[in-house]
């Protein structure tokens, strides 16, 4: 493959991982900021999301509109169960920072084995509502000007554009709650002083439940979105979990913008570096960067230096 | 025991006391006459106990699956025809986790804590790699299903045999000439990173560079990937076929993601079942493939040719005429490989059984009554078809099929027989130590 075409490839695998990595870390974020919980059952609820997508999707008969049923309704199921979680766990152990490290532990190992007895061990797919493949130009400089032709193998499908399409949309939601609502108000309310907050009123608790559905509900939307182009897979929260933190760590923690900017970076590298060099060198230079990032700057790219 | 000459003791009760227990032992006895008349002539009746070493959870799950269902269903069918030596078959199964490290402790649990006769049914070669050096300090006869080629290379010990299933190095041997001849000589090799892929990819380059062919890329892809797109680029554009062999959960997006990449332009393509094993070849992503070719084992769909042998065997691990589950058809088989469960229990049985086999102190002489085994001929016990076990490489050959894709199933178009699937002997583990 030429140089041009490959990169534009690379580019458009990087921009999928890219969007499925901004909201799996915008939810690790919105919990870390606003509840100081740093939520290592992250990545399980990403993979609850996958494996309810197949559940939900065959329940409502599969095909486009067992996908569609399963987008409205596994964040919310996911949502519902990560509240549950909040009242009975983390709210009883204080939101002790540490404590709550060991505690969403617990909960990691729960849902996974729990998966995996009432799931199974195997990997299902669910069925894109669509998946068109699309064959990308490219701009030849001839002899007579630029000309188009299609280069072999330089393609993507509906369904990732879609994908795509969806963090974006998605995203650009969460920022209008965080800034332009009263909820969002209330949520960088408790996030800036929690007992200034609750002095004024504001029910800290309910706000808490709430973050932590809400960021569990956004990692379940990307296991739904990703569902159809991987597979549901018991033990796919892992990986999903360790790339979310290097893109929290890297962007700063509690910083919407900087997860999206350091998603964007480590979904390209990643996307880049493995197409031309090997995904493990990608892996190696992400750690690098968290690396360099907690040397040189702590707070992240974009977060406020603690005061 | 009562002493009839004891002062105070009366004799006639304690005759008249043995005379009635002799009678009710009889009376219990001949109420369960069916459960025990089977094993009559045993010296023992306790069971003989193989330990299996399943892929329960991690990537093998699929595989494991199968495995399990294969060896319940051979276990349930010797047992109804007697056991083994008179003896009941009874099988102790330990999840592995599909790891190498969780492997060698599964063994050692088998060997101390279950103290079972046998172990055997391990498939991933990592984890046979793993697990096979304990097996042999421990000195249990340890009888992998794996295809992996590091039982004939010489690498591990004389307690480790693979006498059930047929190597990579011979599975290659078989379909190189195909390939060279059929589809293509400039070949570019997709396979997991890991023994079993680094297997086909050495013997591979060398059957086809035998036959005059010439592997011009190599992809290797860690088998817990789980997109792939990006590797594809990799294959250069003079590629005329296609190699590719892959394993883990993420089997069919690999190939899904294959096809999207192709499009319409896709160079010949032929491909080991592992690809697809126990996934439904009618799959949506995955029409690209009709009229491509694959290796298979022992074939997935009925052929108008299905031997007895074959119909026995589906029937008894309940498979139906498309290699999936006959209570569940979307529950698709490893077909081409959990043969190898069901013929090494059978190999177990008729070693034991040629040995004498009464226990743990027999182990050596079960190994060298194994070795000593040659020809298997195509029967119930052996439904892939004929076999000859190589005593000296510990390694049994059978014949290879390779089938066309065509309207969503799979037809044999080749058989090759066993005798096209030998090479040089590269170990003689009966000159080694016990």
């Amino acid at each position: 493959m030429e140089f041009g075409p490959y990169l534009m490839l690379a580019a458009l695998e990087g921009a999928v991982t890219a969007a499925v990595l901004a909201l799996m870390a915008a939810g690790l974020s919105l919990v870390f900021g606003v509840m100081r919980v740093v939520n290592v059952a992250h990545g399980e609820f990403y993979m609850l999301g996958a494996v309810l997508a197949f559940v939900v999707a065959g329940m409502a008969g599969g095909g486009a509109l067992g996908f569609v049923a399963a987008l409205v309704a596994v964040p919310l199921i996911v949502g519902a169960l990560a509240v549950a979680a909040d009242v009975t766990v983390l709210k009883r152990v204080g939101y002790d920072p540490e404590r709550t490290i060991v505690a969403t532990i617990g909960i990691l190992y729960i849902l996974q084995q729990v998966t995996l007895m009432g799931y199974g061990p195997d990997a299902r797919p669910v069925a894109a509502p669509f998946n068109q493949r699309i064959a990308l130009p490219w701009v030849e400089w001839g002899a007579g000007g630029p000309s188009l032709y299609w280069p072999w193998g330089l393609s993507i499908t509906s369904y990732k554009l879609f994908v795509i399409g969806a963090a974006v949309v998605v995203l650009a939601g969460l920022w209008v709650l965080m800034t332009r609502t009263r909820i969002g108000l209330v949520m960088r309310a408790t996030q800036l002083d929690r007992e200034t907050a609750q002095a004024f009123g504001i029910p800290v608790e309910r706000v808490y439940a709430l973050v932590f559905g809400l960021g569990a509900g956004l990692a379940a939307l990307a296991g739904v979105l990703i569902v159809p182009i991987q597979q549901a897979h018991y033990l796919m929260g892992g990986d999903a979990l360790l790339l979310s933190f290097i893109v929290v760590i890297i962007g700063g923690l509690g910083s919407l913008p900087g997860t999206l900017i350091a998603a964007l970076l480590i979904g390209l590298s990643d996307g880049i570096l493995s197409v031309f060099f090997s995904p493990t060198l990608a892996k190696i230079v992400a750690t690098l960067l968290v690396a360099l990032v907690l040397v040189f700057r702590p707070q992240g790219l974009m977060g406020k230096a603690p005061r | 025991m009562s002493d009839p000459t004891k002062p105070g003791a009366t004799p006639a009760d304690p005759a008249r006391r043995a005379a009635l227990k002799t009678l009710a032992g009889a009376g219990a006895a001949a109420a369960a006459l069916p459960l025990w008349a089977r094993y009559t002539h045993a010296q023992s009746a306790a069971p003989i106990r193989v330990g299996f070493q399943m892929h329960a959870t991690g990537i093998g799950a699929a595989y494991g699956r199968w495995y399990d269902r294969t060896t319940r269903a051979a276990a349930r069918v010797i047992n109804a025809a007697g056991g083994i030596n008179g003896r009941p078959l009874e099988i102790v199964t330990e999840d592995d986790g599909t790891d190498p490290r969780r492997g060698a402790e599964v063994v050692e649990k088998f060997a101390n804590q279950h103290r079972v006769d046998v172990a055997f049914g391990t498939l991933f070669s990592h984890v046979v790699i793993g697990s096979a050096p304990r097996a042999g300090e421990l000195k249990l006869p340890y009888f992998v299903v794996s295809e992996g080629h590091h039982v004939a290379s010489g690498m591990l010990n004389r307690w480790t045999l693979q006498p059930g299933i047929t190597d990579v190095k011979s599975q290659v041997l078989a379909v190189a000439p195909f390939v060279a001849e059929t589809l293509g000589r400039k070949v570019t090799m997709i396979f997991p990173d890991y023994a079993f892929g680094h297997d086909h990819r050495d013997f591979f380059s060398e059957a086809i560079a035998a036959q005059g062919g010439e592997v011009i890329a190599k992809l290797a892809i860690p088998p817990t990937e789980t997109s792939f797109t990006r590797y594809f680029p990799r294959i250069p554009r003079e590629t005329e076929v296609i190699y590719h062999v892959m394993v883990g959960p993420a089997v069919l997006t690999f190939v899904k993601e294959m096809g999207e990449f192709f499009g319409p332009s896709r160079p010949a393509i032929f491909g080991f079942i592992d690809s697809l094993e126990a996934v439904d070849l009618r799959s949506p992503g995955l029409d690209f493939l009709e009229g491509t070719y694959f290796w298979e084992g022992m074939p997935r769909y009925v052929q108008p040719d299905q031997t007895e042998f074959d119909r026995h065997f589906r029937a008894e691990v309940g498979i139906d005429e498309n290699g999936a589950s006959a209570s569940d058809p979307r529950d698709v088989s490893t077909y081409a490989h959990m043969f190898g469960c069901w013929e090494t229990l059978y190999i177990i049985k008729r070693g034991m059984e040629a040995a004498g086999y009464a226990g743990p102190q027999d182990r050596q002489k079960l190994v060298e009554a194994v070795e000593a085994m040659t020809d298997m001929p195509e029967s119930n016990e052996h439904p892939q078809g004929a076999k000859l076990f190589n005593g000296r490489t510990h390694q049994v050959f059978g014949q290879q099929h390779v089938s066309r894709l065509e309207n969503g199933r799979l037809d044999v178009v080749r058989t090759v027989p066993l005798e096209e699937t030998f090479y040089p002997d590269e170990v003689d583990y009966t000159t080694r130590p016990f």
